[in-house]
């Protein structure tokens, strides 16, 4: 596995993430490295910190969180008018009503899972998310969500270089984000937002919500469903918050676990 | 009040009890020199005294900073800061030793600058320059140098503030430049130094604030904190409307407030700010103020909005003397180009006027003249009433006149009701004539009249 290159001055005192994995089979075990004594558990914790949820596909139930009636009160299967539509949208698309599209909300059962689910992995590995959006009327609550969670927000404009040209922009040594969710992947003038494209170039994955009229090529877990209610941004807030606040509290809770385990084995 | 030498050969090896010469301060940043027009000299430059050389050939091409050098015995002084800046600073660029040659001694000149005379890009190297640890060192620095000024000035270094600071620059370091900001100066460090915003993340690379992704991220949490208090008031609003209670209408008095400016701003914030980010950042806490339940957030609107101190003074018009003998008089002082004129008019009077101790008619032969004094009292119709003392110096004959009739109307004033000095003011006889003569430019014969112009 290519190993990520976007970070320019990685901290020292990280130690060498496991390997990006595409698909639910367990990691093979990394040789162990020899890590910087500021680390609270030992090396061989750490490795059975990071390889423990990759032994399940939805290690952390992120079904759970929602359902298809949940979804539908929320509006999320309403598209735009058959006019708007982007083609490589088309297999998303259950059908079209009073030509008004409609979401295939069960494509969007599995594809919010998937999302979830990634969103969770990277946050129990301690990852930088980004909440990207350009639509005004969510601005303040994506930030709040964002500010809840512990994670980032940029619902503002976005500066050319802050991705591609980021040493110069903050200073040597920044850390790029290691998720973008997009909940909505448009900007003001329709066009597709250009850290779709940032973010694929710096080897990114990135999360959005794509509605009928969206192009979802360079999005790696995309989920097709409405971006313009007010009920279903809400309802994509509460499922971003709750992942990423269930992952981290395990994560913390293991830390710990791992902590007094070492101690005993100490002692 | 230098002390003495003991000896001013060179080479000496006579230390002054504080061994240690005068720091200076470091190096500006040019992001400071874009903020104020000119930067702090990059040390205390000390000024050709009589007899000290100009700077050998070697010292063409390369930039210079002269360290303290007024002293004499200071050949050994810079000697070990020398030494110590060769140490420590020598990467960044071109240390110099140039011997100066002078009638009565030979002081030894360092020849040492850095990059940030010309870079560019703050955000980048910034944080690392103006780190605690090197503020406080500089601070240390400031605070030991100040002792050795105070010594150096015979004064008592607890006592020793900084205006004692700024004579004893400007008494040592006599300068000829015009800006203020270009003279040598030693400041502490906190008003040298901007307050610059350290580094943004900890260890972990993690940054400690949510909106760090966006580039400005003090002015954007600024806008979510405010656009959250207007949602507070609309939501207020909206239970009152529920409850069918009316809104409350006591606004604040807006009158005597002003917005902060967007420099007060970009201090606030310690960051640049656009215009339009000022703009819109202004837009929505007027819409926050003018909202009906707007009162709720008044503590937070008045981290944003200054007083703005009185500007109408009011003119106090004296109010009548009366002389030995029992007369009402009033004075009054005018100005008209380059005439200046003070005048006592008296009541029952009979309609004389004197000038300088002379009769009018032979002051001011011509008849507009003499209209122009009487203008006031015939506004008034106060003609044959008041008897007037004028003195006047200045100008020619027109702006004499207009001086004492200025300065006549002045003193009418105090015999007159309010109403009349309104009629007055509206007339224009108040009003003190800005027009005076325009100077000459270069390239041109006068003022406006151009050369005569030859076709060959």
């Amino acid at each position: 596995m290519p190993s990520r290159a976007r970070q320019y001055d990685r901290p020292a005192s990280l130690p060498a993430a496991a390997p990006r994995l595409y698909s639910s089979l367990p990691a093979p075990v990394p040789a162990p490295a020899p890590a910087p004594a500021a680390r609270s558990p030992g090396p061989g914790a750490d490795d059975r910190l990071l390889t423990e949820p990759l032994s399940q596909p939805d290690f952390f139930n992120v079904k759970e969180l929602f359902s298809l009636k949940d979804l539908f009160n929320a509006r999320v299967h309403l598209g735009h008018k058959k006019g708007c539509r982007h083609r490589f949208m088309e297999p998303y698309i259950f059908g079209c009503r009073l030509d008004q599209d409609i979401i295939d909300l069960d494509q969007t059962m599995d594809h919010l899972q998937l999302a979830l689910n990634f969103t969770a992995h990277i946050a129990y590995r301690k990852g930088i998310i980004l909440f990207v959006s350009r639509n005004r009327q969510f601005c303040h609550l994506i930030e709040s969500t964002a500010q809840e969670c512990g994670e980032y927000a940029h619902t503002r404009y976005w500066q050319g270089g802050l991705l591609t040209n980021a040493p110069i922009q903050f200073g040597s040594g920044v850390r790029l984000p290691d998720l973008l969710i997009f909940l909505s992947s448009l900007n003001n003038v329709f066009e597709p937002h250009v850290a779709i494209r940032d973010a694929a170039k710096m080897n990114i994955p990135t999360v959005g919500v794509v509605d009928t009229n969206c192009n979802p090529c360079l999005i790696t877990y995309p989920i097709p469903g409405n971006d313009d209610s007010p009920t279903a941004m809400e309802l994509y807030c509460k499922l971003f918050k709750m992942t990423i606040i269930r992952a981290k509290d395990y994560r913390k809770q293991r830390e710990v676990f791992h902590e007094l385990q070492s101690k005993a084995e100490g002692n | 009040m230098r002390p003495p030498s003991a000896c001013s050969a060179r080479g000496c090896a006579h230390q002054r009890p504080s061994a240690a010469p005068l720091t200076p301060p470091r190096p500006s940043r040019s992001a400071l020199a874009q903020r104020r027009a000119a930067p702090s000299l990059p040390a205390l430059i000390a000024t050709h005294r009589a007899g000290a050389a100009p700077a050998l050939p070697a010292n063409r091409g390369r930039r210079a900073f002269l360290g303290p050098c007024g002293a004499e015995p200071g050949a050994a002084v810079m000697a070990a800061a020398m030494r110590r800046l060769l140490r420590a600073g020598g990467r960044r660029g071109a240390a110099l030793v140039v011997a100066a040659g002078g009638a009565r001694s030979q002081t030894l000149r360092l020849i040492y600058t850095t990059t940030a005379a010309w870079k560019k890009n703050v955000a980048a190297s910034g944080p690392e320059k103006y780190t605690e640890a090197f503020i406080k060192k500089q601070i240390e620095e400031f605070n030991l140098g100040k002792r050795h000024l105070a010594n150096m000035m015979g004064e008592d270094p607890e006592t020793f503030t900084q205006e004692d600071i700024d004579r004893a620059i400007a008494y040592l370091f006599p300068s000829g430049l015009f800006d203020k900001r270009a003279r040598p100066m030693m400041k502490h460090p906190t008003e040298i130094f901007p307050e610059q915003r350290k580094i943004q993340w900890g260890e972990d690379g993690r940054p400690f604030h949510f909106l760090f992704y966006t580039g400005k991220q003090s002015y954007y949490s600024l806008m979510h904190d405010t656009y959250e208090k207007l949602l507070n008031v609309q939501k207020h609003q909206d239970q009152m409307a529920a409850q069918d209670l009316p809104p409350q209408k006591e606004k604040k008095n807006l009158v005597g407030s002003r917005w902060l400016t967007k420099t007060e701003l970009e201090e606030m914030l310690l960051e640049k700010l656009s215009d339009d980010d000022y703009s819109r950042f202004i837009q929505l806490l007027q819409k926050l103020v003018t909202s009906p339940c707007g009162n709720i957030e008044e503590n937070y609107i008045k981290k944003f909005s200054r007083e703005i101190s009185a500007q109408l003074q009011k003119v106090v018009i004296e109010p009548l003397k009366h002389d030995d003998r029992g007369v009402a008089f009033s004075t009054g002082e005018g100005e008209r180009k380059t005439s200046r004129a003070t005048v006592i008019v008296y009541d029952n009077g009979t309609g004389k006027i004197t000038v300088n101790g002379i009769d009018v008619l032979h002051y001011f032969p011509v008849l507009q003249d003499r209209e122009q004094l009487l203008f006031p009292f015939q506004f008034l119709d106060r003609v044959g009433k008041h008897d007037m003392v004028c003195t006047v110096s200045g100008g020619g004959r027109s702006s004499q006149a207009g001086a004492i009739r200025l300065a006549s109307a002045k003193a009418l004033r105090s015999f007159v009701t309010e109403k009349e000095v309104e009629f007055m003011r509206q007339a224009g006889l108040l009003t003190v004539d800005p027009r005076v003569k325009e100077r000459k430019k270069p390239g041109q014969e006068g003022a406006r009249r151009k050369f005569t112009w030859k076709k060959r």
